[in-house]
């Protein structure tokens, strides 16, 4: 679905990102995992050309993404940001309406999928007429993610969605957008700093260090398989929870079983599981 | 002031003329206003997406704002001449500042998270400009355009100078006739101009898009249709067109008496004392009032028009002195008697003529006169203490001041300060009056028609006596102000019209008649 080949960028001679590749599935999730100032925001920005590269390609569905106007393209791929970036001056209503209204659908079209997707989402129809400072937090990034699903982009990038939450919030709506059947179809590159977030979330995990990348693979590659101490380092601290998180019993994640054994029949399990 | 007669009945006596005065001034404020938004909100867009060229627009236009608006007025006459055209480009050129520099700032402080979720939705750059940028901005901007708006109120009063009209005409027609009414007849509906746009735009500001979109188109219609009455030829088919001065133009012994007297009915527009000879001798006006010594009707070849009915009362210029100042330095007043019957009309215009044309500086014209005379013989004598004159703004002023302060301060151990420039005749006066200075030159017939204000009966049994009126003047100001007229000096500077001496020997005019009949057959 989406191919990067040597991406290069570099600002003032330092290089932010360096000779970077990866390919993401059709209906993946790939999360670009750092710290501030790896390059996996310029890598994101780079796939809807908000920021063109120095060297190297990005193929969308195997076409060069460079053939056409980037505005085109930007419209094909859903793109939500840190501080969702609706318009304070428009209605959430409008907020929502920009891609459909910019790829000339009519009000009909528009009003169906905005319904559709506000009943998917749990957002109420009465938010339409307000504006987006009249909204919670929690409201806004939701808001954010439908405009970014209206016109059912194949694609979706998201740069820290949640970043801007507090972390109760955060992890209510990181549950919803699993559960969301609008998603599940989707390919998503997504660009985080929460390891967690990235363990729960993702297909892969792109993990990235000074532009280049540490290690790409499953979480329970990245786990069990570390490439590097960069890696091992980096998925230290919080490596038992990760585990709970990974591991899976019959199907089901250790994690999710919790509430339902209780931690000591919890550990109890894992135990067993590793001897 | 005339006695019992209110601001606002003054007002309503002189509806016509206020009337015609806001419209020309509120033309000449939206349209150069408009010109500036037209031109300054693109150029704020352009330095807020090239900012290397940000600090370079925005110092350009900090300069010119900082410019007098006289200088600035003054500057564009050689280019444009007389008239509206350079009134709107100088209020256009203040008005772009704060325009530029509230549109760069608006588009530069929008949340940059907006403009990139704009970007990445895939919006065009012109849609992320109208759809984002500018809504957002339009609070900021429309703060600059109501900076701009007040400021051109103000300013455009001075268009008055060059003959752009508007409410200055009122103003500074005012201040030179000592006519409180008049002033304030000019500076409210001027203030209430500024408040009332301010207000509308402020509303404006407040509405949703969608109306100000409305707003938008009928706009630029209004303005077109204030253009169209406003930008009207003033000059229709070659007649001849007059240009007076803010005084001229109010006084019984000018303009007025002019149309009584004399049935004279001209076009005319009002103009600055500074430009008006530069303006008739390039043709661009034909009959200019001036003082019949001025240097610049030799050094711009224009004759006077010989004032057949007398209209133009006797104007020998004297020292006027405080009382209280001639007690305290008994010596003065000889001393300032020195110059009196000395300098006649034609010594005095080529007096002018070397300061006002050849630029030589009124210290030195004023010292090689006293040298020629032998008046400067050092003969320090008397207490020491200081003088302070004060002259008007014009050469001949200048000059006098100049003399007289090397004739005390060579003949006596008195010190002089020149307090020079104080505007015009009713500055001159109220500084004597408050004591910021001890003497001033001043002319019989502006004494007597500006300053005491005598009845019409009067003016016209006096006028055609100078010694009549020198006589009324000194026992009058004696009396009520306690300032006393010293010696004429013996020329006079009266007021008269003047033409190009090519074109009144074309049309052979020589009197004011000549003039009057020559415009009634045509």
């Amino acid at each position: 679905m989406i191919k990067a080949e040597k991406l290069s960028k570099s600002y003032n001679g330092i290089p932010a990102v360096h000779q970077l590749s990866f390919e993401v599935a059709r209906g993946e999730n790939l999360i670009l995992l750092g710290t501030s100032g790896c390059g996996k925001t310029t890598t994101l920005r780079m796939i809807n050309r908000l920021i063109e590269p120095d060297q190297g390609t990005v193929y969308l569905d195997g076409k060069d993404i460079r053939e056409g106007e980037p505005e085109t393209l930007r419209r094909k791929i859903g793109y939500v940001l840190q501080n969702h970036g609706l318009f304070p001056h428009y209605t959430v209503a409008e907020n929502v309406e920009i891609v459909p209204r910019l790829l000339k659908w009519n009000t009909k079209q528009v009003q169906a999928r905005t319904e559709e997707l506000f009943g998917k989402l749990g957002l109420d129809l009465s938010l339409l007429k307000k504006h987006p400072a009249a909204l919670s937090g929690g409201q806004q990034q939701r808001v954010g993610l439908a405009r970014a699903l209206m016109a059912d982009p194949p694609v979706l990038l998201m740069d820290e969605p949640f970043g801007a939450l507090d972390s109760i919030t955060r992890i209510g709506i990181r549950k919803e957008f699993l559960e969301l059947d609008e998603l599940q179809k989707k390919t998503i590159i997504m660009v985080t700093h929460d390891i967690q977030e990235a363990f729960e979330m993702g297909d892969r995990i792109c993990l990235m260090d000074k532009g280049r990348i540490m290690q790409l693979g499953s979480p329970e590659q990245l786990l069990f398989e570390p490439a590097n101490d960069f890696v091992k380092e980096f998925l230290k601290q919080q490596h038992l929870h990760l585990e709970l998180k990974v591991l899976k019993v019959r199907g089901r994640s250790a994690w999710n079983m919790m509430d339902e054994l209780g931690s000591e029949a919890l550990r109890n399990l894992l135990n067993d599981y590793k001897s | 002031m005339q006695e019992g007669v209110s601001v606002w009945q003054f007002m309503a006596q002189q509806s016509g003329q206020l009337i015609r005065q806001t419209w020309t001034h509120l033309g000449l404020t939206l349209i150069s206003l408009i010109l500036a938004i037209l031109i300054a909100v693109p150029l704020g867009v352009f330095i807020s997406r090239r900012k290397r060229f940000a600090g370079l627009v925005l110092g350009f236009a900090g300069i010119l704002q900082t410019i007098p608006s006289i200088a600035l007025l003054g500057v564009m006459i050689p280019f444009l001449g007389i008239g509206p055209k350079p009134a709107i480009i100088a209020l256009f050129l203040y008005a772009l500042l704060p325009i530029v520099r509230n549109t760069y700032t608006g588009i530069t402080e929008v949340d940059a998270a907006v403009k990139d979720a704009a970007k990445g939705m895939g919006m065009s750059k012109w849609q992320i400009l109208t759809k984002v940028e500018f809504p957002l901005a339009f609070p900021v901007l429309m703060a600059g355009i109501r900076t701009a708006t007040v400021i051109n109120v103000g300013v455009a009063t001075l268009a008055a100078y060059i003959a752009a009209g508007g409410l200055g005409e009122f103003i500074f027609g005012g201040i030179a006739l000592n006519n409180s009414n008049m002033i304030l007849a000019g500076a409210i509906p001027a203030a209430l101009l500024a408040i009332l746009l301010d207000v509308l735009l402020s509303v404006a500001q407040k509405f949703s898009l969608k109306r100000v979109r409305l707003v938008y188109v009928f706009l630029p219609f209004c303005i077109l249709l204030l253009c169209s009455f406003y930008l009207l030829p003033s000059r229709i088919g070659g007649r001849m067109l007059a240009g007076f001065t803010p005084e001229f133009m109010g006084r019984e012994d000018g303009y007025l008496g002019l149309k009584k007297v004399y049935g004279l009915n001209m076009e005319t527009v009002v103009i600055s004392d500074a430009m008006k000879y530069k303006a008739a001798f390039e043709g661009k006006l034909d009959v200019i009032d001036g003082y019949s010594t001025d240097g610049r009707l030799k050094a711009f070849d224009l004759v006077t028009l010989i004032d057949d009915k007398f209209i133009f009362p006797p104007y020998y210029a004297a020292p006027v002195v405080r009382q209280d100042i001639l007690q305290r330095y008994p010596l003065l007043e000889g001393i300032l008697n020195r110059l009196s019957g000395l300098i006649s009309d034609q010594e005095m215009t080529s007096l002018n003529y070397r300061v006002d044309k050849l630029h030589e500086s009124p210290e030195k014209v004023a010292h090689d006169f006293l040298t020629s005379k032998k008046l400067l013989q050092s003969d320090k004598s008397g207490p020491s203490g200081v003088i302070r004159i004060g002259s008007k703004v014009f050469g001949e002023q200048y000059i006098l001041a100049q003399m007289y302060k090397m004739l005390i301060e060579s003949g006596s151990n008195l010190t002089v300060e020149t307090k020079t420039g104080l505007g015009g005749t009713k500055i001159c006066f109220d500084a004597l009056n408050n004591k910021q200075i001890d003497f001033y030159p001043e002319y019989t017939g502006t004494g007597f028609l500006v300053l005491l204000k005598p009845s019409k009966l009067l003016i016209f049994r006096l006028t055609k006596d100078k010694n009549a009126v020198y006589t009324y003047v000194q026992k009058e100001f004696s009396e009520k102000y306690n300032l006393k007229w010293l010696k004429p000096i013996g020329f006079n500077n009266s007021y008269a019209l003047m033409m190009r001496r090519g074109q009144a020997q074309k049309l052979s005019i020589k009197s004011i008649s000549d003039l009057t009949n020559h415009l009634k057959q045509n």
